[in-house]
């Protein structure tokens, strides 16, 4: 497919002109972004460095001392934690649309998942606030601390008075948000594997689930892996759903009880009242993190997407 | 217990797990629908389309500054986002089909799609609100259009790569010159599916919040100025929740519904829309 077109043209060159230049405007999006929070945030990359920002829990505005480590610490737990909830319903729900559900039920479900990915992350949010911090904090968390009561080390995880307003209810929202990218991708994955494959281990005597197991899960895990590493970029950057239930608090907490800050959360609660020039340049310092940590890991889960998608176009 | 049966078992077990998930996910659909549902249509009534807010703590009031705000900076948005979302898809597509830099900024596109929209809540306040000086709904706008661009163009690349090459080809022999086969062939061949991703990149913004929080801010007053402080919807959902009087509550849960409800009404259309023209 050679491009032929007569570049003698005037108006094919004024319009492939213009073309480029909107395309090109992604690219300048993103040397803008990083120009703009890289100068925004100097002053606080001068003050403080680099490895020192990273690593202290310190966050004063009163002593104009700022540091990101609970922030990110608040941001990787929520994030793991909400994967680690995501994941198994998300492969479930994959499983049963493309595997085990009669035909006239994979539509509905298909459509099911992608409202739950429409709703606005406000709502989530603020149904998290309203209807599942009050149920968390009577029913989840006592019942929770009731059973890991007797256990060491385990009960460390369930200290404190259960609020309602704490790391645990902020990684169920999220993952009730990450699941349906997640189910979604890992379906069209699955979809992907050819029916001959899956045909001839039925030939050779395999359960439904054997085929799952050994031939479809084997044969779609790049594309899984990759739709996994998106939602994980997702859930890093994900603001209203946390901001809401997470509470503001900048300490490094190892409790799940326990109030926290994510980088977003922060940026949402203190960016519009941050009053002194420090303050805004260590947010914006802590917008430049959290760019980086989810470009890194967007681009980590293109790279096996794109690898997914030439494999089984081969 | 023969090994057959164990084989059995084993399969029964894990497929009643993958179902038990899928129960699972329409739960929370239903949970979270219906409890906006009875929460918002209880909390609706005609002040709240029709009154600016009333000072806080007193009964009464509205949303309308927020509704038309909302509406004003969704319009400008899908206005900047969607003729440059689909030039720049209609590039990548025709003029630099299967060239390397195409590949490059439809994989930085796909990127950018899933970047926070907080951080470009950030940049936007650096560069359209510290210049300007206040908080203003052009920048509400423009954060929410830069969200929108790489949606339209990744969407906008995809349709077109659809239409098939000899199609083109066809144009090309009767002498058009390639623009008036992109115009007028290939996007009427595209278009459908062109319309769907706008409709579903309106859905995805206007849902948005967190870009909307430092550039067009808030305003309890009725305006059409985008020059000034803009309220919209999300960000007056964020107040009203996080605020302590139970009137504000309601009115969150009625901005709530009305949101969710537009948002589906234009997923399912969208989705409806690909299914009658690509089945």
């Amino acid at each position: 497919m050679a491009i032929t077109f007569n570049k003698k043209n005037p108006v094919d060159l004024i319009f492939s002109t213009i073309t480029a230049l909107a395309s090109l405007t992604v690219i300048f999006l993103i040397i803008g972004i990083i120009y703009v929070l890289v100068s925004e945030s100097s002053l606080a990359i001068r003050k403080f460095g680099v490895i020192k920002f990273l690593t202290s829990t310190d966050w004063n505005p009163v002593k104009e001392s700022f540091g990101a480590l609970t922030n990110i610490y608040g941001t990787v737990v929520t994030t793991f934690l909400s994967l680690a909830f995501a994941i198994p319903v998300a492969l479930g729900i994959a499983i049963f649309v493309t595997e085990i559900a009669p035909k006239f039920l994979k539509g509905p479900i298909g459509i099911a998942i992608e409202l739950l990915a429409a709703i606005p992350s406000i709502i989530y949010g603020m149904w998290g606030l309203f209807t599942l911090s009050p149920i968390m904090s009577t029913y989840v968390e006592p019942f929770l601390k009731r059973i890991t009561a007797g256990m060491p080390f385990v009960n460390i995880l369930f200290q404190g008075t259960p609020m309602g307003i704490d790391i645990l209810t902020a990684s169920v929202i999220l993952s009730i948000m990450i699941i349906p990218f997640t189910a979604s991708i890992s379906r069209d994955s699955f979809n992907l594997t050819p029916s001959v494959v899956k045909e001839s281990a039925y030939a050779i005597g395999a359960t439904q689930w054997e085929v799952v197991k050994n031939v479809v899960i084997p044969y779609s895990k790049l594309g899984v892996f990759g739709g996994i590493v998106l939602s994980l970029g997702r859930a890093l950057g994900e603001t209203m759903a946390v901001a809401f239930v997470l509470g503001n608090n900048h300490r490094i907490t190892t409790s799940l009880l326990d109030a926290a800050a994510t980088i977003t959360v922060t940026l949402a609660n203190e960016f519009a009242e941050a009053d002194n020039d420090v303050y805004l340049s260590s947010l914006f310092y802590l917008a430049l993190v959290l760019f980086v940590m989810s470009f890194i890991t967007l681009a980590i889960a293109k790279f096996f997407l794109l690898k997914a998608e030439r494999k089984y176009s081969r | 217990m023969t090994r057959e049966q164990q084989r059995k078992i084993e399969g029964g077990i894990a497929l009643t797990f993958s179902t038990l998930a899928a129960l699972l996910g329409l739960f929370w659909l239903v949970f979270i629908l219906g409890d906006v549902l009875v929460h918002g249509i209880k909390a609706l009534n005609p002040s709240l389309f029709l009154n600016d807010p009333s000072p806080p703590g007193t009964e009464g009031g509205g949303l309308r500054n927020a509704f038309i705000g909302q509406m004003l900076i969704t319009l400008c948005a899908t206005l900047i986002g969607v003729p440059v979302g689909v030039l720049g898809g209609t590039f990548l597509a025709e003029y630099a089909r299967g060239t390397k830099i195409a590949r490059v900024i439809s994989v930085l596109a796909d990127i950018m799609v899933s970047v926070p929209s907080i951080v470009i809540g950030t940049f936007i306040y650096a560069a359209l609100v510290i210049p300007i000086g206040h908080f203003n709904g052009w920048a509400g706008a423009v954060a929410l259009s830069v969200i929108m661009i790489p949606v339209v163009l990744r969407t906008t690349e995809d349709m077109l790569s659809l239409v098939s090459w000899t199609v083109r080809e066809a144009a090309f022999a009767l002498g058009a010159p390639y623009y008036k086969v992109i115009t007028q062939v290939v996007y009427r061949g595209a278009a459908t599916g062109i319309l769907t991703g706008i409709l579903l990149s309106i859905a995805r913004v206007a849902g948005e919040t967190a870009p909307l929080l430092f550039t067009s801010f808030n305003n309890s007053f009725f305006s059409w100025d985008m020059n000034r402080p803009m309220a919209s919807l999300t960000v007056t959902i964020f107040q009203y929740a996080m605020g302590p009087y139970d009137d504000w509550h309601k009115q969150a849960w009625a901005a709530a519904f009305v949101i969710t409800i537009f948002i589906l009404m234009l997923t399912i259309l969208g989705r409806l829309i690909i299914k009658w023209r690509y089945s």
